[in-house]
């Protein structure tokens, strides 16, 4: 028999066992389901023991192999047992969380805390949707293990609960606090003798004069050209205030095309017409690019306060890396200069059909203890959403640049959510539209016509849950 | 020996079949189920739509767009392959025409085997890094040496424009080298008698090629055809690792449509399976037609 038989016979045979199909209806998504039954772990509740921990119930996490790693979690879990001597936890860690968990979701049995992180991550929109995660209140009401008088939810930045919360159910635990800007080099610019612009037409002035040094003002990740997006929106929030990322997350009709958004696009579109970004950025990864800028070959890049810690092994000494705000369009700007995008996030969750919820949930006050979070910022140089955690600790360059322009945004500090609501928009539709925007392909009104299309789609899509937040 | 004969069958066929049958078939088939309901992977629940999801899919710009670009390797990378293929190992075998030795190989052919080889032996996710770095618009090699002999570069994989066709050359240089093993294995099976009669007749490199060696080597060129053809239809990791379907959707293919719904951006795993199972149909299609059109009378030697 020939290799042409075989093809042709497995052809007669996919024709016969089409109708076999029904016949195997619900293998993969009719197996779980009804194994609810199986045994939850649950202890009493009691003053020392507010989340009615079982202690001796085993406790498994997986934790996101990725920029942090995963020693800090090995010492949250040895704080864990220190408490609990009788548990017995399992620990894992990977970078690619969505295939790796799926099949124990459908099974019905998941771990007990995962860290849905990477770009392995699971979509939230999806998970929240088929009530796959538990509530958090009770670790909110819980009082805070070793911060005296104050309940969890006292010791948490403001903003901390918002974020991981969907239809105002607070679902996901996001750990870091994290400061999204634009990033330069102390030492590069007081070389220079540049300083950092505070409004967009002195920024341009800048730029024209660091290009003219033989500098390129700024590069970005082309191949996640989304990056760019965040100065961009926060461009627009600062000229127009909080409402222009609330119209965004909540989906409504022309949100990218608001004055402000219309705005800022022409603002930015300037650093593109007068080739301002390093020649090539469309083709680097967001390491690369990153990398382009620690060389010394790019002035500003956009980024997020992980930076530091990701740049750690290619950063030279005294580079003193500093984030700023983005520089203010004018005196008619809402939100003044000051003001930076500030968030939670590296979001951790317990499934809702994990089998000790009450030990995640624990686990979760282990990591929002002062001494777990202080630990957390030792170890991987970046903040949590523990209030006053960095207390006595001392920080990297970059990282206390972050303190104090948190600190100087304070109650000015603005966010938008619908990259957690909706991650395919961020992540596939208004990153090709930055794409084209910032390689210069397309003018600012045909990047926000793109956007919108994006946001529409996703509106019109009745597969996709919706959700919205109170401005 | 005839007593003992179902016994052996039964042993040595019964468990692969099950094998096959249960980590193989099921699962195609549990696609062809998941594909009518609207499963989004992470609860037990999952409500039938029929065919909702191919109706969206029917509509579904990104889905086309990306088939468009799979049509486009599916013209291109057999071809481009197959040509290059059957050129190197025809010169492997028989380029050489100097002397009086009849048919023999360009000098230094030996040498040429084992680097043509080299793409093969490494994994496909190190080719992707390799050239993601060969492409690197700053550093890589093709830039500098563009930059070299003065000639303005692309950004390679960062531009629309260049993106998709930077990713068919990969994908072509690194299929090349098994078909030209491939193929040079075919004609060592050809008598040599053939080739030095043909020398004789004065034909040209050419012409042995077209008139003598294609002929005589179809049934392995339609293989080739068979398995490359597949392969554009395919073409996840090197797409998934260089470009993720951008810029733009520009190198977008089915398959990274596919990963990206139910992995990726989304968890839409009903909708996914729809992808897979047109995908499933496509392939299918495309194997079973390069079959037939490229049916021919069977060559024996003797």
């Amino acid at each position: 028999m020939n290799r042409r038989d075989i093809l042709r016979r497995s052809v007669a045979a996919g024709l016969l066992a089409t109708p076999a199909a029904g016949l195997l209806s619900g293998c993969a998504t009719g197996g779980g389901g009804d194994k609810n039954d199986a045994e939850t772990y649950q202890g009493t509740k009691s003053a020392q023991n507010p989340l009615g921990v079982k202690e001796d119930a085993p406790l498994e996490v997986v934790i996101f192999g990725g920029g942090f790693g995963e020693e800090y979690a090995k010492a949250h879990e040895a704080m864990y047992t220190e408490k609990y001597p009788k548990a017995k936890i399992k620990h894992s860690s990977t970078q690619e969380i969505s295939k790796t968990l799926q099949p124990r979701f459908v099974d019905g049995t998941p771990p007990d805390v995962v860290n849905n992180s990477g770009s392995g991550q699971i979509d939230f929109n999806g998970l929240v949707s088929q009530n796959a995660l538990a509530g958090l209140d009770d670790l909110l009401a819980a009082p805070s293990l070793d911060i005296p008088g104050k309940t969890v939810k006292d010791t948490l930045l403001p903003g901390a609960v918002e974020v991981g919360s969907y239809d105002g159910k607070f679902l996901v635990l996001n750990y870091t606090y994290t400061a999204y800007g634009i990033w330069h080099s102390a030492k590069l610019f007081a070389d220079r003798g540049w300083s950092y612009a505070k409004t967009w037409d002195e920024h341009i002035a800048l730029c024209k004069q660091i290009k003219a040094a033989g500098i390129a003002p700024w590069t970005y990740a082309g191949l996640h050209p989304r990056y760019m997006s965040w100065p961009l929106i926060s461009t627009a929030i600062k000229l127009g205030g909080p409402s222009v990322a609330t119209a965004i997350d909540n989906l409504e009709p022309n949100a990218w095309k608001s004055d402000s958004m219309r705005t800022a696009a022409d603002a930015w579109h300037q650093i593109v017409k007068d080739k301002y970004i390093l020649e090539g950025s469309p083709g680097l990864d967001h390491k690369q690019s990153q990398t382009a800028w620690c060389q010394g070959k790019a002035a500003f890049i956009s980024c997020g306060s992980w930076l530091e810690s990701e740049q750690k092994d290619v950063t030279p000494a005294g580079f003193n890396m500093t984030i700023g705000p983005t520089p203010s369009l004018g005196s008619g700007d809402k939100l003044p200069f000051e003001a930076i995008r500030g968030t939670a996030g590296e979001p951790f969750m317990v499934p809702a059909k994990a089998r000790n919820v009450a030990g995640g949930l624990e686990y979760f006050r282990t990591m929002l203890s002062k001494k777990g979070a202080q630990d957390f910022t030792k170890k991987v140089a970046s903040l949590t959403v523990v209030a006053g955690a960095t207390e006595g600790v001392e920080l990297p360059y970059g990282l206390s640049t972050v303190v104090k322009a948190l600190d100087a945004s304070g109650a000015n500090g603005f966010n938008w959510v619908y990259n957690n609501f909706y991650r395919k928009l961020e992540r596939n539709l208004v990153d090709a539209a930055c794409g084209e925007f910032f390689s210069g392909r397309i003018g600012p009104a045909e990047f926000l016509e793109q956007c919108q299309k994006g946001a529409d789609s996703i509106a019109q899509d009745s597969s996709i849950k919706k959700y919205k937040r109170a401005a | 020996m005839k007593h003992g004969k179902w016994p052996l069958i039964v042993t040595f066929l019964v468990p692969p079949v099950l094998l096959y049958v249960f980590f193989v078939v099921s699962p195609y088939l549990q696609a062809f189920q998941i594909s009518t309901t609207d499963w989004l992977g992470y609860s037990a629940d999952a409500n039938p739509v029929g065919l909702a999801n191919f109706k969206t899919l029917w509509h579904d710009d990104y889905v086309w767009n990306a088939l468009k670009n799979n049509a486009i390797l599916l013209g291109l990378v057999p071809v481009l392959t197959i040509v290059l293929g059957l050129f190197f190992a025809t010169m492997l075998a028989m380029g050489g025409r100097k002397g009086s030795a009849g048919v023999t190989g360009v000098r230094g052919s030996a040498l040429y085997r084992t680097v043509y080889f080299f793409p093969q032996v490494l994994s496909v996710v190190i080719i992707a890094l390799l050239w993601k770095e060969v492409y690197h618009p700053n550093q890589g090699l093709l830039t500098s040496a563009a930059h070299a002999v003065g000639l303005p570069a692309p950004t390679w994989l960062g531009d629309p424009a260049t993106a998709f066709w930077c990713v068919l050359a990969v994908m072509v240089w690194s299929n090349v080298g098994f078909y030209v093993v491939l193929f040079g294995a075919a004609m060592s099976a050809v008598p040599k008698e053939i080739y030095e009669a043909v020398l004789l007749d004065g034909a040209s490199r050419f012409t042995t090629l077209r008139r003598v060696t294609l002929p005589l080597l179809w049934d392995t060129v339609q293989v080739a055809w068979v398995y490359l053809a597949i392969f554009a239809l395919d073409g996840f990791i090197l797409v998934q690792l260089m470009t993720n379907g951008g810029p733009n959707f520009s190198t977008d293919v089915i398959g990274v449509r596919m990963y990206d719904t139910a992995f990726g951006s989304e968890t839409k795993f009903g909708y996914a399976s729809a992808i897979g199972v047109v995908m499933f149909f496509l392939t299918l299609s495309v194997a079973v037609l390069s079959l037939r059109v490229g049916r021919r009378e069977r060559i024996e030697y003797s």
